[in-house]
């Protein structure tokens, strides 16, 4: 279940939010995300966005895995504690 | 459901594997013949001159969208059609089944168009009927068009001629038609930057003939065939199948609109599945790919070309993808009608 | 945005394979991971000693068929457009589908969004026009929204047959049935956007069994089992950190809590589980379209002869083990759901199936 796009926001109006993703652009509902502001990039899920995306989050991610890389490469014998 | 009762859906002429049974178990039953048992996209026939001829009904809505209209498309569909038994376009027909209340200077803007894409293609309408029906029996304008042409090589490029280690080209990106015609009917409220790629390609497919010529021999152009309804997945299903050899194309050598990519996204939908109305999927010999690759990549709508697989001995019968990710999964013919997957 | 990075794929996948010592039976339960897991053939890169099995997460597939026949009564009425999620159309319902209700001339219409379902009925004033809520709780809240929407521009013609699932109570009946042992689940990444992830807690508090909200990138689904891998523990914990918080969307909690009630839902697989479906309020009945419409209580559920969905559902039947996959029940031949639904664990693993040589099994 959940079919959503990261998508960017570029307008509001009340609540309804122009947003786009690359070669595309539509309309959504951000009543389930007052606090979204323009810049914001937003997860859209049947017309509404649902959750604003948490960019330090993100960045995070990548270099967690990053560092699960390079932990893991480190020797045979790595814990389940890394 | 009793026989009696069978009904046809829309999915029977999405064109995957409804289409497919439906063609066998209604159409072949009754016309049995071995020029149709082939199901090619169109029929060549034996005689003095080697003669190709084709038809296909045009039923789109809206009848106009971005990157052209069902002229354009009822001219490039039937030329396409010829060009993929790589024929050279003599003569067309078109029937017109119109609805009462139709205004005319939409019909003469659909006819402008025919007539600059043909143009454009080197050929005429010839000949044509017209009937009008009653208001509310033709969702406006049907276009039904006939081609006939001359096959140029001295093979009919099929199935049956292509070997392992053959190479797959594809001339462009995929899933354009299908969603500028998504985007234009308005059902999903978004603006798409992708327009239809609507286009008529005799002109590429003999500059793949005169390229594999070139290279010392024509037929090296093995196959091909234009990924309309069903998309590019069932040409290549359709490839693995009636070859009886496998296929296995990568993923990421397949060209796609950056427009292609979030909707497909966002609807849910597959865009290999999608419909193209101006791409050919070409099988060479290894010896010629290089030139005809080139040769394509210098036509006007070849631009993109991309070489995207190979022609295996491992699995036959089956088309496989290689993922981003360096796995591998089938390609099937899609069932029926396109949904959107949303929930 | 997590792009799809070969490397990082690859280090996980090694990562799995040298931490995954002993062997571990993991649940997804959501119908995007399926597919994710199977588009990218992700099971082709996990360790012989990590088995991935998929549960209820396809709201289409765990759509009971009496409900499915209620949908289908609703179509045939004549003043009605029905409108859908397209996953919706090719569902078998008891002899039927509303594809063929459709060309037998009911007025069926894919929708991407409720809000289309409103403008639908904005512009056919005379039409009666019912949209088929279906999903779990990151569908309710728009469904939720688009009522109230109605209700404040006066559109008496719209209304909404609420077929909403919520999780976590499944997924007690689930671990209730106790019939494989499970050491952990993947949770749903944008189901738990709305809910947060405290409403998993008595999985690891209750039952030892730990979960972790993953995302649905390649990346997020092996980091996903990696963590649960790693956990010393039974603990819920949060992959998908940027999109969920531990708390949820409390203005989507709150717009659940105002138009809908807890009521029993009845679950393909897992009959009827007490509290886990969402009813529309009183208050709100007007919009209601089992009310509007008198819809009776659906009875008891009858599948198809030989469907296995149930099994399936549960995690305990790989699709490939019914004596119906691939043969009689195909995506162009569906017997049952779960081979319709473009997220159901057997259409999943059909149409992305690995190749059956040597080098490439699903």
């Amino acid at each position: 279940m959940c079919l959503a796009l990261p998508m960017r926001i570029t307008a509001i109006e009340g609540s309804t939010a122009t947003i786009a993703a690359e070669g595309l652009e539509q309309e959504c509902s951000v009543l389930l995300v007052p606090e979204a502001k323009v810049g914001d990039y937003v997860l859209v899920h049947a017309g509404f966005a649902i959750s604003v995306i948490d960019e330090a989050e993100a960045r995070e991610t990548l270099a967690l895995l990053r560092e699960i890389g390079e932990l893991g490469e480190a020797g045979e014998d790595e814990g389940a504690d890394a | 459901m009793s026989k009696g009762d069978e009904r046809v859906l829309l999915g029977h002429g999405s064109g995957g594997r409804l289409y497919r049974d439906l063609v066998r178990e209604v159409f072949l039953a009754a016309f049995a013949n071995p020029v149709l048992e082939r199901l090619g996209d169109s029929a060549t026939l034996e005689g003095p001159r080697r003669l190709a001829v084709t038809t296909d009904a045009h039923v789109v809505q809206p009848l106009r969208f971005p990157g052209g209209d069902i002229g354009r498309l009822a001219v490039a569909g039937t030329v396409n059609d010829l060009a993929a038994a790589a024929a050279r376009p003599l003569a067309l027909a078109a029937a017109f089944v119109i609805e009462e209340g139709f205004p005319l200077d939409a019909l003469r803007a659909v006819c402008e168009s025919m007539a600059a894409t043909a143009a454009e293609a080197g050929v005429s309408i010839v000949t044509g009927d017209t009937k009008v029906v009653e208001r509310g029996a033709a969702d406006g304008l049907f276009i039904t068009t006939t081609g006939v042409g001359e096959v140029v090589t001295g093979h009919d490029p099929s199935p049956a001629l292509v070997r392992p280690g053959d190479v797959v080209l594809l001339s462009g990106t995929v899933g354009d038609h299908a969603l500028a015609i998504i985007a234009a009917r308005g059902e999903f409220d978004f603006r798409l930057e992708v327009r239809s790629d609507c286009a008529p390609l005799w002109g590429l497919v003999e500059a793949a003939v005169t390229a594999a010529r070139g290279a010392g021999d024509e037929a090296a152009l093995r196959f091909l065939r234009d990924p309309t309804r069903g998309g590019l997945t069932t040409v290549l299903a359709e490839l693995a199948e009636e070859s009886g050899l496998g296929v296995e194309v990568d993923e990421e050598a397949i060209p796609l609109a950056p427009g292609t990519r979030s909707a497909c996204e966002l609807l849910g939908y597959d865009p290999l599945t999608l419909a193209n109305e101006g791409k050919m999927v070409l099988v060479v010999a290894p010896g010629a790919a290089e030139a005809v690759l080139a040769a394509v990549r210098a036509t006007p709508y070849g631009g993109d070309a991309r070489r995207i697989g190979v022609v295996t001995d491992a699995h036959p019968g089956v088309a496989a993808l290689r993922t981003a990710l360096g796995t591998r999964r089938v390609l099937d013919m899609p069932v029926g009608e396109l949904l959107p997957r949303i929930c | 945005m997590p792009t799809l990075d070969r490397e990082a794929l690859a280090r996980l996948a090694d990562a799995l394979a040298r931490e995954a010592r002993e062997r571990r039976c993991f649940m997804e339960v959501c119908g995007t991971h399926t597919m994710v897991i199977a588009r990218y053939g992700l099971r082709q890169l996990l360790p012989a000693t990590l088995r991935l099995v998929s549960g209820p997460g396809c709201p289409v597939c765990v759509t009971a068929m009496a409900d499915l026949d209620r949908v289908v009564s609703l179509a045939r009425r004549p003043e009605v457009t029905l409108a859908t999620f397209g996953d919706l159309v090719r569902v078998p319902a008891s002899g039927t589908t509303l594809a063929a209700e459709r060309a037998r001339g009911a007025d069926v219409r894919v929708v991407y969004s409720p809000r289309d379902a409103l403008r639908l009925a904005a512009e056919q004033p005379g039409r009666e026009v019912v949209f088929v809520g279906i999903g779990f709780e990151t569908t309710a809240p728009t469904t939720a929204a688009t009522l109230l929407e109605a209700e404040q521009r006066g559109l008496t013609n719209f209304s909404l047959l609420s077929l909403h699932k919520t999780m976590p109570a499944a997924l007690r009946a689930l671990l209730d049935l106790g019939e494989t042992p499970l050491d952990g689940f993947l949770l749903p990444g944008h189901v738990s956007v709305v809910t947060g992830s405290e409403c998993y807690r008595f999985l690891a508090d209750e039952y030892g069994v730990g979960g972790v909200v993953t995302g649905f990138e390649p990346q997020d689904v092996l980091e996903g089992l990696l963590t649960l891998v790693r956990q010393e523990r039974p603990a819920v914990a949060i992959q998908y950190r940027r999109a969920v918080r531990p708390e949820g969307n409390r203005v989507a909690q709150g717009l659940l809590a105002e138009v809908f009630e807890p009521c029993d839902a009845d679950w393909r697989g897992l009959g009827v589980v007490p509290g886990s479906g969402l009813a529309v309020r009183e208050r709100h009945a007007a919009h209601d379209a089992a009310r509007r419409f008198g819809l009776e209580e659906a009875g008891p559920s009858r599948e198809p002869a030989g469907c296995r969905c149930g099994e399936v559902l549960r995690g305990v039947l790989d699709p490939v083990d019914c004596g119906l996959f691939g043969r009689a029940c195909t995506p162009g031949h569906p017997v049952g759901a779960c081979m319709v639904s473009s997220e159901g664990s057997c259409a999943a693993r059909y149409r992305y199936r690995g190749l059956q040589t040597a080098g490439g099994a699903a």
